[in-house]
C-alpha cells in the first residue's frame, strides 16, 4: 500500500491490540455459534513460567559435583505420613491423571508402560481404571473425581494410592466434558451412560462439602483399603496456602498442586485462560502452608502445570516440591501434536503445535481420540520406550543442575539457588530478582 | 452370631474383621452394638453377610457395599451405602444427604425420610423411600430407580441422565431437563416389584414417573441453562 496519496502522507491501518484479528474472529464464531470455545491443553497466553527462574550454579562458596560420577539421587517416597504402603518412585517425576475416554485405551497402555520403565508412577482419570492401564504399570494411582465413573471398591483395593481430586489447574471450579463424539461403547459402559450423548462431569463431589466432611471422606477411604495405600489431594491453583493447609487437616498423604498451565482433555476456553494461577506464584504458597504447619517433607507435595523440561523440574524441587507431574508433555512425548501428521492437522484447520481440538476425537497422532483406525497408529510399546526416554532425559538434566549446584539428592535444591529474571517471577516465586537481593512484594512493613 | 460393641473394639478392628469374612464364612450373621454415630460403620464390605447395627450411624455407613445386608436400626448420616454396588441396606429411620450417592447397584431402604440429594449421581442403585426426600435428588443421575412415597423436594432430578423415577406425593418443583413421563405396564411391574423388595405396601397405580427429557444430551444452544 502507498503511504500517500497526491503527496499527503496518510494513516496508516493499524490492527487494535485489544480487538486484535483473533479476537475479533472469536466474537464472529461466538455470533454463528452460540456455544463458547472448548478445547484441550493448557493456558496459551505467556505467563510468568520456569523460564522467568535461573540457577546460580557453584562459585568458590559452593563445590560442585562431578557430572555422571559423584551420586546425585533422584528418588522420592510419597505417602509417608499414615499409608502402611508408601509409593517408592526412582525419579521424581509422574505421569499425572488423564482419563481413559479422553485418551484411548492404547495411549493409557503406553503411560503406564513408559512410567514403569523410568520406575515412576501413572495415574487413572475420570472414567475409571482400564485393565490395559493397570497390568502395565507397576505403580498407579486411581483418581476419585466428582463423577465417580467407574468407581468401584476393587479398583480402589487395586490401586497403589488414591488421588481425591478437588480440582484442576486449567479448571479450579470446573467439572469436566467428553463430548459425544468420544463415547464408544466401551466408554459408555464404563461411565454408565448412553453411547453418543455428551458427558458432562461434575464440578463437586456428590457426597462431602468442605474440609471436615473431606476428613471424614478420607477416614471411609482408609478404611476400605485398609490403610494401606497413601491418599493424595489434588487441587487447582486457586488458593493453596490454604487449600494445603486444609488438605493436609483433612488427613492427606500427599498434595498434588496443579497450575493454570496445566492441561485439560477439554474445557471451555474462557476457564483455561482466565483461572487459576500460573503454578510458580503456588509452589512457594503450598510450601509455606506445609512449614507451618511442621509437615513439610511429611506431606509430599507433588506440583504441575507447564513441567516440559529437567530444569523445570528442578525448578519446582529446589522451590520445594517434592515431585512434579506431567500430562501435556508425555502425551507430546508420545506423539502428540508431531510435524509428521501437518497435513492431516492443516485438514482440520490447524496446524501442528496447535491442534487442541482433543474432544473432537479426530486426533490425527491417536491418542486422544476412541476411533478404532486412529487409536490403531499408536503403538504403545513404541510409545512408552518414547515416553520412557523423555523420562530419562528430564531426569539427567534436573541432576546436571542439580551437580552444578553441589547437590548430591535433587530434594536438596532449595530456593537459594535460584534468581529471577523478571520482577514479577521474583515477586510470584519469591525469589530474588538476579543481581539484587530484592524480594518484591516480600518487604517487611 | 457374632456381636461386637463398636467402643470397645474400635472401628479399624470391626471393619477388618467384617472385611476378612470370605464369600464361604460361616459368620453370616453380625450385630453391632453401641455405634453412636460413628462414621464408615461397615463400608467395603464384600461377603453376602448380614450386619446389624443397633442405633444411629454417622457418615459413610455400608459405603460401597457389595453383596452384604446392612440393617440400621436407627438413623443414618451423610452418605449411607455411597457407592453401593450390590446387596441391600435397609435403614429403620431417616437418612441424612446424599444417601445412595453414585450407587452401581444394591437395593436401599429408607422407612423414614431422606434428606436432600437423595440418589444424586445414582448409576444403578435402586432407592425405596418410604417418606419425604430433600432437594436435588436425583441430580445427575444417571441410571436406577428412586422410588419416593411421600413428597419430593425442589429441583427433583435436575440434569437427569436414564433413571426412573417414581414418586407419590408431591414434587415441589422439576429440576433442569427433568419431566413427568407416561407410566406404562412395565413401568408399573418394575415399580411394584422395587415396592415389595423395598418392604413398602403402597400401591404402584398410586405413583407417578419422572425422567429424562434428553433435551441437554447433546448441547444445543436454545437448551442450555
Ligand atoms: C488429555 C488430558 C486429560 C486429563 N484428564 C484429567 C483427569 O481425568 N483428571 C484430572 O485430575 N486431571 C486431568 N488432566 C490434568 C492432568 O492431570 C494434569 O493436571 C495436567 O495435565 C498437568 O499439566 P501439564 O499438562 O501442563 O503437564 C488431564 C490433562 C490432559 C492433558
Amino acid at each position: 500500500m502507498k503511504d500517500d496519496t497526491n503527496g499527503i502522507p496518510r494513516t496508516v491501518p493499524i490492527q487494535s491490540a485489544t480487538f486484535s484479528n483473533p479476537v475479533n474472529a472469536e466474537i464472529r464464531r461466538a455470533a454463528a455459534t452460540g456455544i463458547y470455545d472448548i478445547r484441550g491443553g493448557g493456558a496459551k497466553r505467556k505467563l510468568p513460567h520456569f523460564d522467568d527462574l535461573l540457577f546460580l550454579g557453584a562459585s568458590i562458596s559452593r563445590y560442585p559435583l562431578e557430572g555422571y560420577r559423584e551420586k546425585c539421587e533422584t528418588s522420592v517416597t510419597l505417602g509417608t505420613r499414615f499409608a502402611k504402603n508408601p509409593i517408592q518412585l526412582d525419579i521424581p517425576i509422574t505421569i499425572a491423571g488423564m482419563s481413559f475416554g479422553a485418551l484411548s485405551g492404547p495411549a493409557k497402555e503406553a503411560l503406564g508402560r513408559g512410567a514403569t520403565l523410568a520406575g515412576t508412577s501413572t495415574t487413572t482419570g475420570d472414567g475409571g481404571m482400564t485393565d490395559e492401564e493397570r497390568g502395565h504399570s507397576d505403580k498407579l494411582v486411581y483418581q476419585y473425581l466428582p463423577s465417580r465413573y467407574g468407581m468401584n471398591p476393587d479398583d480402589l483395593r487395586r490401586a497403589d494410592a488414591i488421588e481425591i481430586v478437588v480440582g484442576q489447574g486449567a479448571k479450579p471450579g470446573g467439572g469436566g466434558m467428553l463430548l459425544g463424539q468420544k463415547i464408544s461403547d466401551r466408554v459408555a459402559e464404563m461411565r454408565n451412560l448412553p453411547k453418543g450423548i455428551d458427558q458432562r462431569s461434575a464440578c463437586r463431589h456428590p457426597d462431602w462439602t468442605g474440609p471436615d466432611d473431606l476428613e471424614i471422606k478420607i477416614l471411609e477411604l482408609r478404611e476400605i483399603t485398609g490403610w494401606r495405600v497413601p491418599i493424595y489431594i489434588k487441587v487447582g491453583g486457586a488458593r493453596p496456602y490454604f487449600d494445603t493447609t486444609l488438605a493436609v487437616k483433612a488427613g492427606a498423604d500427599v498434595v498434588v498442586l496443579d497450575g493454570m498451565q496445566g492441561g485439560t482433555a477439554a474445557t471451555q476456553d474462557v476457564f483455561i485462560e482466565h483461572v487459576g494461577q500460573p503454578i510458580i506464584a503456588c509452589i512457594r504458597e503450598a510450601v509455606r502452608a506445609l512449614q507451618d504447619l511442621g509437615m513439610h517433607r511429611e506431606v509430599q507435595l507433588v506440583v504441575s502445570g507447564g513441567i516440559r523440561t529437567g530444569a523445570d523440574v528442578a525448578k519446582a524441587m529446589a522451590m520445594g516440591a517434592d515431585a512434579v507431574a506431567i500430562g501435556t508433555a508425555a502425551l507430546i512425548a508420545l506423539g502428540d501434536n508431531d510435524p509428521k501428521w501437518e497435513a492431516e492437522y492443516n485438514a482440520l484447520g490447524t496446524t501442528a503445535g496447535a491442534y487442541d481440538d482433543w474432544h473432537e476425537g479426530n486426533d490425527p497422532a491417536g491418542i486422544t481420540t476412541q476411533d478404532p483406525d486412529l487409536m490403531a497408529r499408536l503403538d504403545p510399546v513404541e510409545g512408552g520406550r518414547r515416553l520412557n526416554n523423555y523420562l530419562k532425559v528430564m531426569t539427567l538434566e534436573a541432576q546436571t543442575i542439580a551437580r552444578a549446584c553441589g547437590k548430591n539428592h535433587l530434594h536438596n535444591l532449595e530456593p537459594e539457588d535460584l534468581c529471577a529474571v523478571t520482577l514479577e517471577a521474583a515477586a510470584m516465586a519469591k525469589i530474588p530478582l538476579a543481581g539484587t537481593n530484592w524480594y518484591p512484594g516480600c518487604e517487611k512493613e | 452370631m457374632q456381636t461386637i460393641d463398636l467402643q470397645d473394639t474400635g472401628l479399624r478392628s470391626l471393619n477388618q474383621m467384617l472385611h476378612d469374612q470370605a464369600e464361604t464364612t460361616n459368620q453370616t450373621v453380625w450385630e453391632i452394638d453401641n455405634p453412636k454415630g460413628a462414621h464408615a460403620i461397615a463400608c467395603g464390605l464384600d461377603a453376602p453377610i448380614e450386619v446389624v447395627v443397633k442405633g444411629s450411624t454417622g457418615y459413610y455407613c455400608a459405603g460401597m457395599n457389595k453383596e452384604a445386608t446392612v440393617r440400621i436400626k436407627g438413623s443414618a448420616g451423610p452418605g449411607v451405602a455411597e457407592n453401593m454396588m450390590s446387596g441391600s441396606v435397609i435403614i429403620d429411620g431417616d437418612a441424612s444427604q446424599y444417601a445412595g450417592a453414585t450407587g452401581h447397584g444394591g437395593l436401599l431402604v429408607i422407612k423414614g425420610n431422606a434428606s436432600s440429594r437423595c440418589g444424586i449421581s445414582m448409576k444403578g442403585i435402586d432407592i425405596v423411600v418410604h417418606g419425604n426426600i430433600g432437594h436435588m435428588s436425583a441430580f445427575m443421575a444417571q441410571s436406577g430407580n428412586l422410588v419416593v412415597c411421600g413428597d419430593a423436594g425442589e429441583a427433583l432430578g435436575d440434569s437427569l441422565y436414564e433413571a426412573r423415577l417414581f414418586v407419590r406425593g408431591s414434587v415441589k418443583s422439576l429440576g433442569a431437563d427433568c419431566v413427568e413421563k407416561e407410566m406404562r405396564p412395565e413401568h408399573l411391574e418394575i415399580l411394584r416389584d422395587l415396592l415389595e423388595r423395598g418392604e413398602c405396601n403402597a400401591k404402584a397405580e398410586e405413583f407417578r414417573r419422572y425422567g429424562s427429557a434428553r433435551k441437554l444430551y447433546n448441547f444445543n444452544i436454545d437448551n442450555a441453562y
